[in-house]
């Protein structure tokens, strides 16, 4: 029986809900509303009576501020419109989960599978709307048609409408069964067997599948398991998710044949991967003592102190966000979160970190079909990631935002998740992982239903129209934070032996991933827990449902694990054991559904891809010079330019201080409303010892040379570092590539230039981290960041993000970057070059000057060997504590350096441009030294008294005294001849700095 | 003898480590104990002196902040919880526990009723979750144990649901009368306001913080328990200069006060 309940508030109490919905209709789809009141609706599907669903009305209801009813609550005195919106069948309904067990409290039983609460809202609208305005508004700000659907009842509709009891139970019953696929001779079939099921399996992959499964050895293996001769789905989906280049990384693993058309220089490169990533860090390795486990894992780890280690990783969930910006993203944060504790025996985390790469939430030209305003996924993928973070109680220390028309197609969503992992769990290194043969095979947390079906082989391919809306997973926080606290107890109580996470592919690529540390693994797909029956044994196989996590328990342990599962209210289901038969069989009520070679499916299988890259430095013209000396109008506009401004009203909604550990927060400065150069933090209560993160992007390097693009992030990630406090021997640095297809097609004609654009970007990698001394302990690459939708192909610019995570011996040492006090004196650290190329005072003339993508100029260059100089010498300066602030300008140069300083200290500074030091062959133009974002470069202020001892420890070093602090809250800017190039107060700085995204 | 200091871990409240280390740093000894072991044994209650309800995202705010929760505690722990009250320990809630204890009834637990709902933590009026730092100002005259002698302090919001309502006029006439409201959102000269952003979610006469008439029971929206450490303080490195860098976290002194009534 189908109860209904509506709750709504009572007269007189003011609906924040219903006013959020006025405000952004108006601001995000130009509409007006007069009012808008909010209700929830509960429909409750239980074996109950009229007087015990009563009981569960009043439960549910906050008596203090609401009033609800049975049925239908009266409607309110005066509306227009009524908009209702509620979950598709199968859609993780949240809160409808929460209800649920708030109904078993209240019935004081437990309820059987089939009772279920669901749940919808309703907006009273009041206004002079149209039904299509309300449906607009439905379908383009309050729901996502993919999962939610949308009710419109006129006035007079809802009054004469009958209550609403139908439920959307998922309520279809196929025929359950395994199909066997004939593989024929024949190119056209199999590709249309790899489109038809989204299995992104190359021909010559399905080539190889084919004769895989006509060799002798496989056939005789079948035919003595009676299996057919050809795959079965599951083990054909089984394939395609192990082989996605999600899960595989082809194009870093593949071979490219590269010519260098500058140079004329041609080589062969077997796997970007090993020759570049890997290589560097082993190289690395070799110098250093404090790595522990890099590239092997779901995290890298590296020493922190005797007893703890630090983890750290940053993902993608680039795909799922463009379809469903808040599921999306919010699986993208708490699936990263699943990293760290599956590092190891199992991380406890302690920091998260977020930045998007968007279009510009104010494009006003016409959006693609199909595709999102970029405002509308912001939105979604904001709420999303700050929904994930804060319910799971990890505060957020980083965070950044870049805006460019070309990520309109695909929006870039980075979540990352730093850890502690104890270096000794259960008197073992906590970092190594083995697994024994009949070991049990565990899945524990989240149902398994339809969503995230084919998740990994998905985001492997360009957004298609018809991309499946079923590869959008939810995230569900809460029974996350369950499961993490239940395996950190379990984990303390040695009640597992090997823990990963179930990320993309399922436990279709976790349950081998495990079995690869035994030998083979053998599992029992009906003991899965399902959201609702129908499910194919494929779709339980490869569904990337959320919230699971799979172990490895000793047989001893079962009953331990199991009774501690229950009293932590967590789902464990034990679905086989590890073995060492060298395949990965998977069984249906008995039978076998799939059992594929391990070696075959992980080692040797998936063919490796031939590209081919070929590098032409591109011609891109630079915008006329500025007319004009005097900057001050140029700053004020710079300051409130996208990609310089304010992040911090969509900053403030997420959680930053739980735990109580920040030290340098996001924001610092008198107001805290300016960014810092990094974070820093203690990782325990009773210790001053502190990690730092921070990172470095610029797509718009990109555009001119990659080479230099990589090495200018992978400095600004660690000058961040340094300039908090970070000792320059203990950074490592994370990779996350995401890339256009690169690989040269029909529909990718200029495949080739994209690859050299990759080759180069790793080549960096490799000089940089090498010489930096400086590691890749890990990273992720997404190389199909690309949109056909509505017809228009929208290809991402090349984009690196390097996350760095640095330590500091004392974290009362950390030094932070506004003005501290009037009378020292401000230096400038590092040598400034004519390097205008791509930055943002080119972009603004460009801009300006009708040219948009005329920004060219000489892109900044990193010399590491002048860097390191400098580091050391600024590590010396802070452990002596004679630093009283730091900063290292990045984008928008020296000038908007000056500008945050400024404003973070409430103070002058008075600035000559004559002093400042630079490299090049002929003298700087002011312009040039204000807004080159040259690399490795600092701005300090020096206490009086401490000036001697500052001059000796840079000595020989490209510093020099460029001003002053003084009270008066201005930022004056005297040019290399004399001339006031900016005077300006700070408020007018500030002003237009945190205007343009103030409540957007 | 340490007090001991039961905290309330599980389904989705997650300052269980802070709140430990305030408690020890104060001189108690904390315990933390899952939310179905004590439903599974409630009168482990009594070999406890104070409890704390602590900050997080029980049940994930759904159906409201702190709603599910309490509907537990309250099925479950009703008569243990009254045994507590008569028994004169004393009970600290923050943000979301603050929210779970209005949603029991215990605050503002007026009349001697701890089971009776009378206000309730509403949305915030900017309509979403806010984080930064407000300063509050404290009741002199409130007879609640944890904020005797504030008079100013700064701390963290962290929270979406904070704004204190009701539409009964005679329950803030109360609250008022008797000296509950122990913490108020104030701005920079230590005004209690209701401007944005000092007070971050529109609270009735500014209340930040609620005790009860005994005040041994108290709740309040923002967070001492993130301000252990001075530098947890936005300004710290401002502070570190000019010579007014505290040597612990000022939030710390809730708990202090908290173990100083314990011990009499």
């Amino acid at each position: 029986m189908i109860y209904r309940i509506e709750i709504g508030l009572k007269p007189g109490v003011p609906d924040a809900r219903g006013r959020g919905v006025i405000g952004r209709a108006k601001s995000a789809l130009g509409m007006k509303i007069k009012g808008c009141q909010t209700r929830d609706v509960y429909k409750v599907d239980a074996d109950i009576k009229r007087a015990q669903a009563k009981a569960i009305q009043m439960g549910f209801a906050d008596a203090v501020v609401a009033r609800s009813a049975l049925g239908r609550l009266k409607a309110p005195g005066s509306f227009d419109w009524m908009l209702e919106i509620g979950f598709k069948p199968g859609v993780t309904d949240n809160v409808g989960r929460t209800a649920r067990g708030a109904m078993a409290d209240i019935l004081g039983r437990e309820l059987a599978w089939e009772e279920q609460v669901y749940t919808s809202l309703q907006y009273f609208l009041k206004g002079d709307l149209t039904r299509e305005d309300v449906l607009h508004l439905g379908k383009d700000l309050l729901a996502n048609t993919l999962i939610q659907t949308i009710q419109v009842f006129s006035k007079e509709e809802w009054l004469t409408a009958e209550p609403d009891l139908t439920a959307p139970v998922f309520d279809d019953h196929p025929e359950i069964k395994v199909n066997v696929i004939e593989l024929p001779d024949n190119d056209a079939a199999l590709m249309k067997i790899s489109s038809d099921g989204i299995l992104s399996l190359s021909l010559e992959e399905m080539r190889v599948i084919r004769s895989h499964y006509l060799s002798d050895a496989v056939k005789a293996h079948r035919a003595e398991l009676g299996m057919p001769v050809w795959p079965t789905d599951v083990e054909l989906e089984c394939i395609a998710q192990t082989w996605s280049e999600h899960c595989s990384h082809k194009v870093f693993a593949g071979t490219i044949e590269y010519k260098d058309a500058e140079t004329g220089k041609e080589e062969i490169i077997n796997s970007l991967y090993k020759t570049y990533v890997k290589a560097s860090t082993k190289k690395v390795a070799g110098k250093i003592d404090w790595l522990v486990s890099v590239f092997t894992d779901n995290a890298g780890v590296i020493k922190f102190n005797e007893d703890l280690h630090l983890v750290y990783k940053v993902e993608t969930h680039n795909s799922p966000s463009a379809l469903d910006p808040f599921g999306g993203s919010m699986t993208g944060i708490v699936g990263v979160n699943r990293d760290p504790m599956g590092t190891g025996m199992g991380a406890q985390l302690v920091s998260n970190v977020w930045g998007y790469c968007l279009g510009s939430p104010f494009y006003d030209k016409e959006i693609p079909s199909g595709l999102m305003h970029p405002r509308r996924i912001r939105d979604g993928v904001h709420d999303g990631v700050i929904a994930g973070g804060n319910e799971s109680g990890i505060p957020w220390s980083r965070g950044f935002e870049c805006f460019d028309e070309r990520y309109l197609g695909k929006p870039l969503v980075y979540c990352g998740t730093m850890g502690t992992l104890p270096v000794n769990v259960g008197g073992r290194p906590s970092e190594r992982k083995e697994v024994q043969v009949g070991d049990w095979t565990v899945m524990c947390g989240g149902r398994i239903g339809k969503d995230g079906i084919h998740g990994a082989t998905f985001s492997s391919e360009e957004l298609r129209t018809e991309s499946p809306a079923q590869a959008v997973q939810i995230g569900d926080p809460l029974t996350q934070r369950k499961l993490y606290e239940f395996l950190m107890e379990a984990r303390d109580l040695g009640l597992y032996r090997c823990i990963t996470d179930n990320g993309a592919g399922g436990i279709s690529c976790s349950f081998g991933e495990m079995g690869k540390y035994s030998g083979g693994c053998e599992c029992e797909l009906k003991d899965a827990p399902l959201k609702y029956e129908g499910l194919q044994p494929w779709e339980i196989l490869v569904s990337e449902a959320q919230e699971r996590m799979t172990l490895a328990v000793q047989p001893e342990c079962r009953s331990a694990f199991e009774a501690l599962a229950r009293k932590r209210d967590v789902e464990v289901s034990f679905m086989g054991t590890y073995n060492d038969s060298g395949y990965f069989t998977v069984k249906y009520d008995g039978k076998v559904v799939a059992s594929l070679d391990m070696d075959f499916l992980y080692e040797t299988g998936c063919p490796k891809l031939h590209m081919k890259g070929v590098w032409k430095k591109p011609e891109i013209p630079a915008p006329e010079k500025a007319k004009g000396g005097n900057r001050t109008k140029q700053l004020r506009q710079m300051m409130g330019r996208l990609n310089i401004c304010s992040r911090e009203y969509k900053s403030r909604i997420y959680d930053g201080e739980v735990k109580g550990l920040s030290v340098v927060k996001p924001f610092v400065g008198v107001n805290a409303d300016v960014p810092s150069d990094a974070t820093v933090m203690r990782v325990e209560y009773n210790k001053d010892r502190g990690a730092i993160l921070a990172e470095g992007i610029n797509p718009w390097f990109s555009d001119l040379d990659t080479y230099h693009m990589t090495a200018s992030v992978i400095d600004e990630a660690i000058r961040r570092v340094i300039s908090v406090g970070g000792r320059l021997d203990r950074i490592a640095i994370l990779d996350n590539f995401c890339w256009p297809d690169p690989v040269q097609s029909p529909k990718t004609p200029d495949g080739e230039y994209k690859m050299a654009q990759l080759v180069r970007s790793n080549k960096a990698l490799y000089d940089y981290t090498i010489a930096f001394g400086t590691p890749a302990v890990s990273g992720k690459d997404s190389c199909k960041n690309d949109s056909t939708r509505g017809g228009k192909k929208i290809s991402i610019p090349p984009t690196l993000l390097i996350s760095s995570i640095g330590q500091i011996d004392d974290v009362k040492k950390a030094v932070t970057m506004p003005l501290k006090e009037a009378g020292s004196l401000i230096y400038m650290v590092g040598a400034t070059k004519n390097e205008l190329g791509a930055s943002e005072w080119n972009r603004m003339l460009a801009e300006e000057q009708g040219n948009p993508w005329n920004y060219g100029g000489d892109v900044p260059v990193v010399d590491a060997e002048a860097a390191l100089a400098i580091y050391r010498a600024m590590n010396k300066a802070q452990d002596e504590g004679i630093l009283l602030s730091s900063h290292t300008p990045s984008k928008g140069g020296l000038a908007v350096g000056l500008a945050l300083i400024c404003m973070g200290g409430g103070l002058s500074a008075d600035i000559d441009l004559s002093k400042v030091p630079m490299v090049g062959k002929r003298k700087l133009k002011d312009d040039e030294i204000l807004f080159s974002e040259s690399n490795s470069r600092f701005v300090v202020s020096v206490k009086p008294g401490n000036f001697a001892r500052f001059e000796e420890l840079f000595a020989g070093l490209p510093v020099a005294q460029i001003g002053t602090v003084t009270a008066e809250k201005n930022l004056i800017v005297k040019g290399v001849k004399g001339a006031t190039r900016i005077d300006t107060d700070i408020e007018s700085l500030r002003k237009p700095f945190k205007k343009t995204l103030y409540g957007i | 003898m340490k007090p001991k200091i039961l905290i309330i871990t599980g389904y989705g409240v997650n300052c269980e480590a802070e709140s430990s280390r305030a408690w020890e740093l104060a001189g108690a000894e904390p315990v933390r104990v899952h939310l179905n072991d004590l439903l599974d044994r409630p009168v482990q209650m009594r070999g406890f002196q104070g409890l704390m309800f602590i900050g997080g995202f029980s049940y994930g705010d759904h159906m409201t902040s702190g709603h599910v929760f309490a509907l537990r505690v309250k099925h479950h722990l009703r008569e243990e919880l009254q045994k507590f009250i008569d028994d004169q320990k004393i009970i600290l809630g923050v943000c979301n526990g603050f929210q779970t204890m209005t949603k029991i009834g215990l605050l503002p637990g007026l009349n001697g009723e701890y089971f009776e709902p009378k206000v309730s933590l509403m949305q915030n009026d900017c309509g979403h979750f806010q984080n930064f730092w407000v300063n509050l100002k404290f009741d002199a005259k409130s007879p609640c144990i944890f904020t005797k002698g504030f008079d100013t302090m700064p701390l963290p919001v962290r929270h979406g649901e904070g704004k204190i309502f009701t539409t009964d006029k005679t329950v803030i006439e109360q609250i008022e009368s008797l000296g509950c409201a122990a913490a108020r959102y104030a701005d920079a000269a230590g005004n209690p306001t209701k401007e944005f952003p000092a007070n971050p979610n529109g609270s009735l006469n500014a209340i930040a913080g609620l005790c009860d008439p005994t005040g041994r029971i108290f709740g309040l929206m923002p967070h001492p328990e993130a301000y252990l450490f001075p530098e947890n303080h936005p300004n710290w490195d401002v502070q570190k200069l000019n010579g007014t860098l505290s040597a612990q976290g000022l939030g710390l002194k809730f708990f202090e006060n908290g173990v100083r009534y314990l011990k009499g």
